[in-house]
């Protein structure tokens, strides 16, 4: 795939105050890219600076292989749907959709199939003539995709556009914006703090913290081999334990030897070890490799979340098999459940 | 809430009785004119038709003119400034909006006194074009001196909605305006001016409605000549002592500011229609929020 935009270097301070750390980034011909970060980790910044509406303080954003970042955003052939919509509040959904296009100067008649094609895509062909305020959360969602699509950027900016609405219809969306991106086949540039969003939609997450990415990757590979403790942290729940490198394919941790499907990092290293929740298992005393109790029990809905207390620490398991509290069982896991991480500073 | 609501008598009380007996008094006086006893008054119409003479006619006229050129002059100069206070940073914007109060904590003629000194013949303004080798012009006593003294006299109340009307308009609606291709121009026709009608609307209602009836200024800045509607009312009341036919006027003059605000409030609400729950003016937002 072609590379489409190149984040190189870009740095950006607020009144002194470093937001971003020097990101170099590329994103592809229609990919779906999700930057995904908790709050105040830069990821809106890195939006607004490609869309124009920041001006980076050192570093470089490049279109296409020339550099945009002096070009103020009405020049960018880029379009962005803003996190409450920003839709305006005196016009009509025709118009706000049209709103670009007369811009530039269209035929009527063009823009007017342009706009109605555009709602059919987003299933609201017979909402022209309504009102912005008389439209719910979802709908103005909607309108504000359109409104950003009729216009046919190389790339569209969205910046958390599912924040405001509730689980349901936020699920509903996720999958429908997918399949916009699909069917219009344009780069999406996704911001989120919601973690499941991301694995949901994207076709790449970058993880971000504190104005510097954490890793990049599909959401198969965040998710299962996140390269730190940030990341595993912050994409699902984990337990997180403190372990030592032995050799290519055994590590060490809590007491006993296991053996693992890693390689490549220092014999004897000390490192981060990942063990999901939903990989462990609760067996027969005796069956398994780690000994504990079962210290709470919370019904989650689909699993319970059961905690079991070992000699060095507390795990965290999911599970849908039924337990008692205060019984004695062992944990289970399989070389593949071990993620092992480089090591860094404790969250 | 419903034990509290005796509490309201009074209230209701004092606003009849200050504000409704004297409008029926002067309705009462519109309609009448005085017997030969202090007593006995006798239902008339002519009070308002000795007002159609082409005279008294024209006072009015004049008076709408001045208004109307008070109201323009100020929305000229006052949704610049408006706009550029609203661009500030938030501390300069209270320093600002301050400045601008200010002069309206001090009485009224000390203001216009000073206008005086500062356009009479050997004013302020006068001594400066005599020290930058220029003529002096005369500028007190005309048109001119009189405009200057409204609109500075009414500019507050222009640019106070105008300027609430910008700063509370959502943002990101003008990133949205350039994201979408419109340049900074384009965006502030189409988007900014747009959304700030519902101030200017209420602007215009601050500063048209009390122009029009005004007379300290234009008698002080435009002399004993600039005859208006308000200086007419009060000749009659005072000078002349025809009540009846000073009442007939303001009721004449009172019909005409209904009219008109009418047709204001008419605006507002199509405005406002189309702006609904988004940030409205001043008065706008005050209404909503009783509504609420």
């Amino acid at each position: 795939m072609k590379k489409l935009i190149e984040l190189e270097n870009l740095t950006k301070e607020f009144n002194g105050q470093v937001v971003l750390k020097g990101i170099h980034l590329d994103i592809h011909e229609n990919e779906f890219m999700t930057l995904l970060g908790p709050s105040g980790c830069g990821k809106t910044t890195t939006l607004r600076i490609i869309g124009g509406f920041e001006e980076a303080s050192a570093g470089e954003v490049l279109f296409d292989g020339i550099d945009i970042s002096k070009l103020p955003p009405h020049k960018r052939e880029i379009n962005t749907v803003f996190q409450k919509y920003a839709l305006f509040p005196h016009m009509n959904v025709h118009d706000n959709i049209a709103f670009g296009l007369k811009i530039k100067k269209m035929d009527k008649s063009i823009i007017d199939q342009k706009v109605l094609k555009i709602l059919t895509l987003v299933g609201l062909e017979n909402y022209g003539n309504r009102h912005i305020s008389q439209l719910s959360g979802g709908q103005q969602q909607r309108v504000a995709i359109a409104r950003a699509l009729v216009n046919e950027p190389k790339v569209l900016l969205l910046d958390e556009p599912l924040g405001a609405l509730d689980l349901k219809l936020r699920k509903a969306m996720q999958v429908e914006l997918k399949n916009i991106q699909k069917e219009v086949g344009i780069t999406f540039i996704y911001v989120t703090h919601d973690q499941e969003e991301a694995l949901t939609m994207s076709d790449t997450i970058v993880v971000m913290n504190d104005g510097a990415i954490q890793q990049i990757g599909t959401p198969t590979d965040i998710y299962n081999e996140p390269e730190n403790r940030f990341v595993a942290k912050f994409i699902g729940e984990s337990n997180i334990v403190e372990g030592l490198f032995v050799k290519d394919f055994l590590v060490e941790f809590d007491g006993q030897q296991f053996v693992c499907v890693d390689k490549g990092f220092d014999e004897g290293q000390e490192v981060d070890i990942v063990l999901r929740p939903e990989d462990l298992d609760i067996v027969e005393v005796g069956q398994g490799k780690i000994e504990g109790v079962i210290s709470s029990i919370l019904f989650k809905g689909v699993h319970y979340e059961i905690m079991v207390e070992t000699s060095e620490r507390t795990y965290t398991v999911h599970t849908t098999d039924i337990n008692e509290i205060g019984k004695k069982v062992n944990l289970d896991f399989w070389p593949e459940d071990i993620h092992v991480m480089e090591k860094m500073g404790t969250y | 809430m419903k034990q509290f609501r005796k509490l309201v008598t009074p209230y209701c009380l004092w606003l009849f009785l200050l504000t409704v007996v004297p409008m029926l008094l002067i309705v009462f006086y519109a309609f009448t004119e005085k017997g030969t006893a202090i007593t006995t008054f006798s239902f008339t119409l002519e009070n308002f038709t000795k007002f159609l003479d082409p005279i008294f006619v024209s006072v009015l006229f004049r008076s709408l003119k001045l208004g109307l050129l008070t109201t323009g002059v100020c929305f000229l100069v006052g949704y610049p400034i408006a706009y550029m206070i609203a661009k500030c940073k938030d501390t300069t914007q209270t320093i600002l909006i301050l400045l601008i109060t200010i002069p309206t904590w001090i009485n009224l003629l000390m203001r216009t006194y000073s206008w005086i000194s500062i356009l009479s013949n050997n004013g302020l303004l006068n001594k400066l074009f005599e020290a930058i080798g220029m003529n002096s012009v005369n500028m007190l006593y005309t048109d001119f001196a009189v405009i200057i003294g409204m609109v500075y006299n009414f500019l507050p109340f222009m640019i106070l909605p105008i300027h609430a009307s910008l700063t509370n308009m959502d943002k990101s609606l003008l990133e949205a305006s350039q994201d979408l291709g419109a340049s900074p121009i384009q965006t502030f026709f189409k988007i900014t001016f747009r959304l700030s009608l519902s101030g200017v609307l209420t602007g215009i209602t601050l500063v048209f409605l009390p122009s029009i009836s005004a007379f300290v200024i234009p008698k002080m800045l435009g002399g004993g000549q600039y005859s208006l509607i308000g200086n007419f009312i009060e000749q009659q009341f005072i000078t002349i002592g025809n009540w009846h036919f000073g009442s007939a006027v303001s009721l004449i003059l009172a019909v005409f500011v209904i009219g008109l605000m009418a047709l204001i409030f008419m605006a507002e609400k199509r405005t406002n229609n189309s702006v609904e729950e988004e940030e409205g003016g001043w008065l706008s937002n005050a209404k909503r929020k009783k509504v609420r």
